[in-house]
Order: structure tokens, then C-alpha cells, then sequence
């Protein structure tokens, strides 16, 4: 042979674009020996159209190598954090020993749905049928998994000190309240791989998470937890991934068939509202739990919402998406949310995993300040009466079992659109059934897919019908109360519910920073 | 005025999680990857049906034959959890770079003889579809496995076999100079050429498989374990003595991966088998099956290859395979 | 809403490596303003923003990748383009 070499002409060099290109794109290819149907079972039966998967556009063109350095980098940084934390016993270091009850919500309320998201992403990276969504979700998918294990090595030590969190994945499945975030997130997973995108990517990853990362981990750092800082902002740097994936995937479906936008429109409706009353939870959050403030539900609200979110639908009215159904009642709602959902778990810390308690004078103040046109006319005078009831001696525990909302599972709490002082309740008739709602968002999720939502687990109602008992567990016994025996089905140790006010967690945090009680320079609001 | 010093001692609460504890039968300390893996997923109280698929619920055991007592039982050798994968794909990928760095600094892929090159094209791009479909069985064991020991294995192994399909891709671009036409060129034979047909069939076969661990044994065990040899053991070392040495740095990754593989593979089916007879006895007819099939499809590709020898190569990665699964416990 | 554009940000940990990205940032978009949170920092801009690798490798004297600001990147908002030259965020409409 003569000629042996390749023609060594130099390589054209290939922008980022284009490389990714290569290297992702082509891989795929429609099967002929099993029908495209059968290995993409579920493209079709939500109704959306796809006419062309290659339109999809990958606005991070991140390949796998990039991937793990990148990662390995922020990995790096992180685990020192959480080892120099852990050594130095940095859990002291928080402005109050009430600011680990934030910790223990986000721990059982939040990091077990990080792991739901994960199989999720898992799912649609399957069930998508073209390369760059696939990749892009099983990125997600693997980011999602990430989040999970590190917010459990994180708050591994807080766990160690504190209590509340020790079952944390016992407790989701069961504890009433956290069938919120689970009902949630189950939701979006046993919907199809469009309405799953749409609900968690878009309405989730892009609308409203900031509202959960942005205020809560500001306040971390406000006080003083290194960790979740670390953790926190760790994290969002894989959620603008996230993000981006989700404003691909709306303009995406938008643009492949007009026919797709009133499903969508309907998916953006139901989803901003069920998220919106999953956050339920951060508003008490910013405004009742953390001991230095930083800044109002309102003001976060206002800030991510309002005019984030304004912006971004400003931006897609072009498709011919509208702002969601509803999404005034959550501006006229900003001033009274934080307040109906503390007094809830005020009224209900027996069954609660963390300890709550009454506000402070300070907070109180801080409050009236926040919200001058409400909390001192609706809400103080209901604290100030707690704060008597405790003063005698007779902290008030409400007993009584809450009715929850059929669609978000919240209980029934919350106030009428336009009047504080009424109660929202609606309700619908299906198939001789009586359900009940905390508001017009979820009657209207609940009237357009009754058969789903009639399925669900109410914890409440689980309670009432005993299936929240320990196996071997005799209701006809003669000293039983039923109310001790699911917070033991629960897995409720000493101490892990009960206000902060007489609680081993206060003992404990009494005596590591070598405090009195009732120190007035480092009492908490 | 004297000030007092007081000094607590600070002593945990707890050594660990509660359900870790009961795992380890104590509550003594736990290691990051058993914090992090064990009881993760969900198994109770689930709210709705899934609309696609209305018989089963959301996660539900019985997507699979194999019978476990605990899905737990299944240890990853690796003790892997997100944190360590990627410190240690990072350093993979810290050679893998450098690797292909040299390479092209010194246009050794385009002074190999014209032969090989060719060679090293039609042998070796046309897998990255090959590992495509292994990502997305991966992915599809993660979505829809029971527990997290064996869901997050598989999702690191998802995200492995991109990032070698985007290596194999790397290659077919520093041989054609980013233009892009090499790859065009696999993908053609991909589709049409008769050597690739049965391997794309069987490919496309396996995708369709619904329980997850018959797919599981079929990809990670059967197709990788007689593909990864037949191609980086042997091939790779041929290579090098043609000249072709190059080939082999820029598939190091791949050689490392697969001895990775085998062991938590491995480790997993040993697991599930030990389990049951029932467990042995199904995942052993799997097991036959998959290999008779696997082996079929790789015929033509290995006489491509190997020429004369391809079935003396065939029987020797089928006797190498072979030994994996009798080691596991499978009767074969 | 009004008539004026709306914002795009962009918010990065507060560290060694973002400063000069910081500075950059500020360098080629004369109307983004910053400001400054607990451990992380979030620029603001009407409409868009751009963020360039040329102008981060003046300031630091070395060569930069664009895509390493994933490590320290906190959020963001608006349309992305990203090459290996410049980073945009934009709103379109």
C-alpha cells in the first residue's frame, strides 16, 4: 500500500453549539424492528402534539465531561463545608435554638420530594422521544438525586443534636401535613411525561422555586447556618439548569401545535395553584420562624412572583398564555397567609414534628410593621390571647382532627379571597360523595379530574377509619387514645413534638450556649 | 467580680437516622452512603393511580418477576452516592482530556494509516448508538426499579454510558476533522449496513422489555459483558499492535468502566439470586436466553472484526461471561 | 404593566472566583445594578445582560472557560443564549 496516510488537513474548529450538536443529537434514530409506538409509549395520550423532537433547543450545552468536573468542583467545596461544620459543632452556631425547626420542615417535608423528582426526571427521560429532552431530564434526574443526598449529609448533624427529623422518611409517608408536598409531587409523577414536565419544570423549577431557595436560604445565612447556605446555594446552581429546562420545555410544546396551548393553559393553572399552596409552609417560614428576619412572605411573593413571574408571562403571551387562573387571589391573600398557616401549626403542635411557639413582642412588632393593613386588626389579638393561655399555664393544644382540602390537602384554613374574617370552604358532589376545598383553585382541579383526586390519602381521614395505628394495635382497649397511638404509628419520640417552650431541644440549646431560660438578649421572635 | 467560665459538654442526641438505625440493628454511626440510600424511596400511602399505568401503583414491586424480602439486601460495592461518583468520574475525565488533548495536539489520529482508520470508524462509532440504548435501559430501571440501592446505581450508570457515547463521538470527530462526516457514516450503518442489523435489533429488542430487572440482566450483565470485551479488551489490544495505539488512550475510560461494572453488577445479581430458588431459577433462564440471543447478534460484528477467528473470539468472551454467571449463583 | 422593560438577573455566590465575573458584568452593561445579599450577589438588568469571557480574561490576566461559571451560578431569569465567547439573558418581548 502506498498511500497510507489521512489527509491531515487541519480540524475546522466547531462552536459549542455545534459540538454538542455532534455529540447528542445524531445518537438517536427512529427503530424499525420494534415500532417507534412501543418504545415511546407515552407521547400520545395526553393529547399533545409533536411534530418535530429536533426543535427542541439545548440552551446549556453541557456534555458529560463538563458535567462530572463541574460537579466534582462544586462537590468538593460543599463536603468541606459540611466536614469543617460537623467538626466545629457549627450548629451552635445559629441565632437560636428555634431556627432548627426550619431545618426539620425542610428536612422531612421537602428533601424526600428532591428524591421523588429524581424518579420523575428518571421517567420522562425516558419517555420523551427525542435526544436533547432526554438528556436534558436524565441531567435533572441525577442533579434531583444529588439534592436529596445532600441535604441528608447536611442535615445529618442537625439531626445528631436536635430532634424532630430522626425518621424523616417514616414520617413523610404518614404525618398529616406532609401529604402535602407528597400528594404533590405523586401527582405530577403519575400524570403523563407532558403535563409532569409542564407541572414540575415549568410551574415548579421556573415559577416558584426561588421562593423556596432565594428567601430560605438568605435567612439561613442570616442566621447563622453555614450549612444550608452552602447546601443552598450549591444547589441553585443546578436549579438554573433546571430552570432553563423548564422555560425549553413550554416554549417547546408551544410551538409545535397551536392545539397544545389550552391544555397547557389548563396544566399552568392547575399547577401554579397547587404549588402555590405548597408554599404555604415557607411563608410561616420567613415570617414566623426564622429569628432574624430577612425579609416578609409579601416581599418574597411580591419580588419572585409578581414581577419575576409577570415578566416571564409578559414574555409568553406572544403564545397565547395568559397569567394563571386565580394568580390576584395569591396578591390579596400575601398579607394573611403566613398567619393562617402558623396559627394551624401553633394550634396543632402535639402532632407536629417540630416544635412551634408563640411569637415574641419583637416578632410581633416586626410583623405589624411588615403588615400594617391586617396583622394587628386580624392576627395579634389571637396571639396575644395564646400568649395569656400559656402565661396561666394553659398553653392551648387543639385535639379536634382538622377537615383537609380533597385536592392540596391543607387544611381548611385559609380565609375568603376578599374578607379576612370568613373561612373559605367549597365543596362538590361526585358519584354521592360530598368533597371539600380550601378555595376555588382546587374545586377547579378537582371538577376537571374528579377520578383522580377522589383516590387520594387524606391523613385525617385515614385517622378516622384506623388505618393510622401500628399493626397489633387494639382500639377497643380500655385506656386507649387514639390520638397517642397514631403519633406513635408516626414514629414521635420525646421531644419531637410540643412547643419550643419547655422542650428538650430548648433544654439542650440552654445549656450548649450556657444560657438561662427566659434570657431576654438572645430570646428569638 | 469573678466571671464563671461554664463549660457543657456537648453530647449528640443520636448517633444517626432512626431508620438507619433499625437497619444497622443500633444506633451507632452510619457511613454517607448509607444515609443516603437507605429507605429513600417512598413505599406506602401513595395517592393516586398512574394514569400510565392504571393496574399498578406509582412505584410497585410487582414490575418486576425477582422477589426480594429486602430490597436493601443489595449493597453497592462502590459505596457510591452522588457526592463520590462524580469525584470520581471527575478524575477519569481529568485523563480521558488529556488523552484526547494529546491526540489532537499531535494529529496522531490523522497520520494513521488509512486502513486503520477506517477500521477504527466502522468498528467503533456506530457503538455510540449501541450505548445510547444502554442509557436509555438505565434510565428506564431508575424511573421504574423498587429502592434506591439498586435505582441510584443505575442512574449513575445512565449518565456513564452518555458520557462514553459522547467519547466514541469525540473519536469519529478528531478522525474527519469536526466536520461531522464520520459520524453521518456510522449512523448510515447503523441503520442499513447487514453487519449491524441484528446488534440494532437486539438493541431495539431490549428497549422494549418491560420488567426492569429481565432488562437489567439482559444490558449490564449479558450485552456489556460479552461487548466490552470482544471490543476494548481485544480490539483495543490489536489495535495498539497495528499502529493503532492511540485507540487505546483515547478508550481508557471505557476499559476502566467496564471493570468497574462488573463488580456491582455482579454483586446485585449474586444478591437476587442468593434471595430465592424462585430468584435463581428465573434470573438463570433470563440469564440463557439474553446470552443465546446477545451472542447471535454479535456474530457479524465479531467475523467484521475478527475475521477467521470471530468464533473462537465469541466463544471466549461467551466462556468469560459464563464464569461471571456462575460466580453469581446462576445455573447456566 | 408598565411600559418600561422588564428586569432579567443573574445571581452568583459571593467568592474569590466571581469577583471578576462580578466586575465584568458591570463593565459591558452600564444599566445593570448590583446588589448585595448574604453570600450571594444578584445583578440586575432592563431587558438584557450579557456576561463575556474576553472581558473577565482582561481583568484576571488568565484564560477563562464561560462554562465554569455553572460552579458559582445561584439563578437566573430571561432567555439564554450561551457560546463559548458570551453569555445572554434577555427577555424578547
Amino acid at each position: 500500500m502506498t498511500d497510507n496516510t489521512t489527509t491531515a488537513a487541519a480540524p475546522r474548529k466547531l462552536s459549542l453549539k455545534a459540538k454538542y450538536a455532534q455529540l447528542t443529537r445524531g445518537l438517536g434514530w427512529e427503530t424499525t424492528y420494534q415500532s417507534p409506538d412501543k418504545v415511546f409509549p407515552q407521547t400520545r395520550f395526553e393529547g399533545i402534539k409533536i411534530h418535530d423532537w429536533d426543535k427542541w433547543e439545548d440552551p446549556f450545552r453541557l456534555t458529560m465531561d463538563a458535567y462530572w468536573k463541574y460537579q466534582a468542583e462544586k462537590e468538593k467545596k460543599l463536603y468541606a463545608i459540611i466536614d469543617a461544620f460537623q467538626q466545629n459543632n457549627g450548629h451552635l452556631n445559629v441565632s437560636d435554638g428555634r431556627y432548627v425547626n426550619t431545618v426539620k420542615l425542610f428536612l422531612t417535608g421537602i428533601s424526600p420530594e428532591e428524591y421523588s423528582a429524581h424518579r420523575m426526571f428518571a421517567m420522562l427521560g425516558r419517555n420523551f422521544a427525542g435526544v436533547g429532552p432526554q438528556i436534558a431530564a436524565q441531567m435533572q434526574s441525577i442533579d434531583e438525586l444529588r439534592h436529596a443526598q445532600t441535604q441528608i449529609h447536611t442535615i445529618s448533624q442537625y439531626n445528631k443534636y436536635f430532634n424532630g427529623m430522626h425518621d424523616f422518611r417514616h414520617m413523610h409517608d404518614r404525618v398529616w401535613y406532609m401529604s402535602v408536598p407528597k400528594s404533590y409531587f405523586e401527582d405530577a409523577m403519575t400524570a403523563g411525561p407532558f403535563e409532569g414536565i409542564v407541572a414540575i419544570s415549568f410551574s415548579f423549577e421556573y415559577v416558584l422555586t426561588n421562593l423556596i431557595f432565594m428567601p430560605f436560604m438568605s435567612a439561613a445565612a442570616y442566621n447563622g447556618d453555614m450549612a444550608t447556605v452552602t447546601f443552598g446555594f450549591s444547589a441553585q446552581s443546578d436549579e438554573s439548569r433546571h430552570m432553563t429546562l423548564g422555560i425549553e420545555c413550554i416554549k417547546f410544546l408551544l410551538e409545535q401545535d397551536p392545539d397544545n396551548v389550552p391544555i397547557i393553559q389548563r396544566w399552568i393553572d392547575k399547577w401554579f395553584w397547587r404549588g402555590y399552596r405548597l408554599l404555604t409552609l415557607v411563608s410561616m417560614m420567613l415570617d414566623f420562624m426564622v429569628p432574624k428576619k430577612v425579609m416578609s412572605w409579601k416581599e418574597a411573593w411580591n419580588m419572585y412572583f409578581v414581577e419575576n413571574g409577570g415578566a416571564l408571562f409578559k414574555d409568553l403571551e406572544r403564545y397565547g398564555l395568559r397569567m394563571p387562573k386565580y394568580w390576584e387571589q395569591t396578591v390579596a391573600a400575601a398579607d394573611r397567609l403566613s398567619c393562617e398557616a402558623w396559627t394551624t401549626f401553633y394550634n396543632y403542635a402535639a402532632a407536629a414534628n417540630f416544635n412551634p411557639w408563640c411569637p415574641t413582642e419583637e416578632g410581633m412588632d416586626w410583623m405589624s410593621q411588615k403588615y400594617p393593613q391586617t396583622f394587628d386588626r386580624y392576627y395579634r389579638p389571637r396571639f396575644e390571647h395564646f400568649r395569656d393561655l400559656e402565661r396561666q399555664g394553659k398553653r392551648f393544644y387543639n385535639t379536634s382532627l382538622p377537615m383537609l382540602c380533597q385536592t392540596c390537602q391543607v387544611p381548611l384554613i385559609f380565609s375568603e379571597p376578599d374578607d379576612p374574617t370568613q373561612t373559605c370552604y367549597r365543596e362538590s358532589d361526585y358519584n354521592g360523595m360530598k368533597y371539600h376545598f380550601c378555595s376555588d383553585g382546587c374545586k377547579d382541579i378537582f371538577d376537571h379530574e374528579p377520578e383522580k383526586y377522589v383516590q387520594a390519602w387524606l391523613p385525617v381521614h385515614q385517622i378516622y377509619q384506623g388505618n393510622c395505628f401500628k399493626p397489633g394495635t387494639d382500639p377497643t382497649a380500655k385506656d386507649f387514645n387514639p390520638l397517642a397511638a397514631v403519633l406513635d404509628y408516626y414514629h414521635f419520640g420525646p421531644g419531637d413534638n410540643m412547643d419550643y417552650v419547655g422542650s428538650p431541644d430548648e433544654a439542650n440549646w440552654l445549656k450548649w450556649k450556657g444560657l438561662a431560660k427566659g434570657d431576654p438578649a438572645k430570646m428569638a421572635s | 467580680m469573678s466571671v464563671e467560665i461554664r463549660t457543657a459538654a456537648i453530647e449528640p442526641v443520636r448517633q444517626t437516622f432512626s431508620h438507619v438505625a433499625r437497619r444497622l440493628g443500633a444506633d451507632k454511626p452510619a457511613s454517607r452512603y448509607q444515609e443516603a440510600t437507605l429507605d429513600l424511596q417512598s413505599e406506602c400511602n401513595f395517592h393516586y393511580r398512574p394514569l400510565w399505568d392504571p393496574e399498578r401503583e406509582l412505584y410497585d414491586k410487582r414490575r418486576t418477576a425477582i422477589e426480594m424480602k429486602d430490597w436493601y439486601a443489595f449493597k453497592d460495592p462502590r459505596q457510591f452516592y452522588y457526592g463520590t461518583y462524580v469525584l470520581n468520574r471527575a478524575k477519569l475525565q481529568d485523563t480521558a482530556e488529556s488523552n484526547f488533548d494529546f491526540v489532537e495536539r499531535h494529529g496522531a489520529l490523522a497520520s494513521l494509516p488509512r486502513g486503520l482508520a477506517r477500521r477504527i470508524k466502522a468498528i467503533l462509532l456506530p457503538l455510540r448508538h449501541v450505548e445510547y440504548g444502554a442509557n436509555l435501559n438505565n434510565c428506564y430501571i431508575s424511573a421504574y426499579g423498587w429502592g434506591t440501592a439498586i435505582t441510584a446505581a443505575t442512574t449513575f450508570a445512565m449518565m456513564d454510558r452518555l458520557g462514553i457515547a459522547q467519547y466514541l463521538s469525540r473519536i469519529g470527530l478528531l478522525i474527519d476533522g469536526n466536520t461531522g462526516e464520520s459520524l453521518v457514516v456510522a449512523k448510515d450503518s447503523w441503520m442499513n449496513d447487514p453487519v449491524w442489523q441484528p446488534l440494532r435489533k437486539l438493541v431495539e429488542d431490549n428497549l422494549v422489555i418491560k420488567d426492569w430487572f429481565e432488562l437489567f440482566l439482559a444490558q449490564n450483565l449479558v450485552l456489556d459483558g460479552m461487548l466490552y470485551p470482544m471490543i476494548y479488551g481485544r480490539f483495543g489490544g490489536e489495535l495498539s499492535q497495528s499502529g493503532g495505539s492511540v485507540v487505546a488512550m483515547l478508550t481508557e475510560f471505557m476499559d476502566t468502566w467496564y471493570a468497574e461494572e462488573i463488580r456491582w453488577v455482579d454483586a446485585f445479581v449474586k444478591t437476587a439470586a442468593a434471595e430465592s430458588a424462585e430468584n435463581k431459577d428465573r434470573l438463570s433462564t433470563w440469564a440463557r436466553e439474553a446470552t443465546a440471543r446477545t451472542r447471535d447478534a454479535l456474530a457479524p460484528l465479531a467475523k467484521l472484526i475478527y475475521l477467521d477467528e470471530a468464533r473462537a473470539v465469541l466463544d471466549d468472551v461467551g466462556a468469560q461471561l459464563q464464569a461471571r454467571l456462575v460466580k453469581a449463583g446462576l445455573s447456566v | 404593566m408598565s411600559d418600561t422593560q422588564s428586569n432579567v438577573f443573574l445571581a452568583l455566590q459571593t467568592n474569590d472566583e466571581t469577583r471578576p465575573i462580578i466586575e465584568a458584568i458591570e463593565a459591558d452593561n452600564p444599566h445593570a445594578v448590583v446588589h448585595r445579599f448574604p453570600a450571594m450577589v444578584k445583578i440586575d438588568a432592563p431587558g438584557r445582560l450579557v456576561l463575556r469571557r474576553q472581558t473577565v480574561e482582561e481583568i484576571t490576566g488568565v484564560a477563562w472557560e464561560l462554562q465554569s461559571f455553572h460552579v458559582n451560578l445561584v439563578s437566573l431569569s430571561g432567555n439564554i443564549d450561551e457560546t463559548e465567547d458570551e453569555l445572554v439573558l434577555a427577555w424578547k418581548h
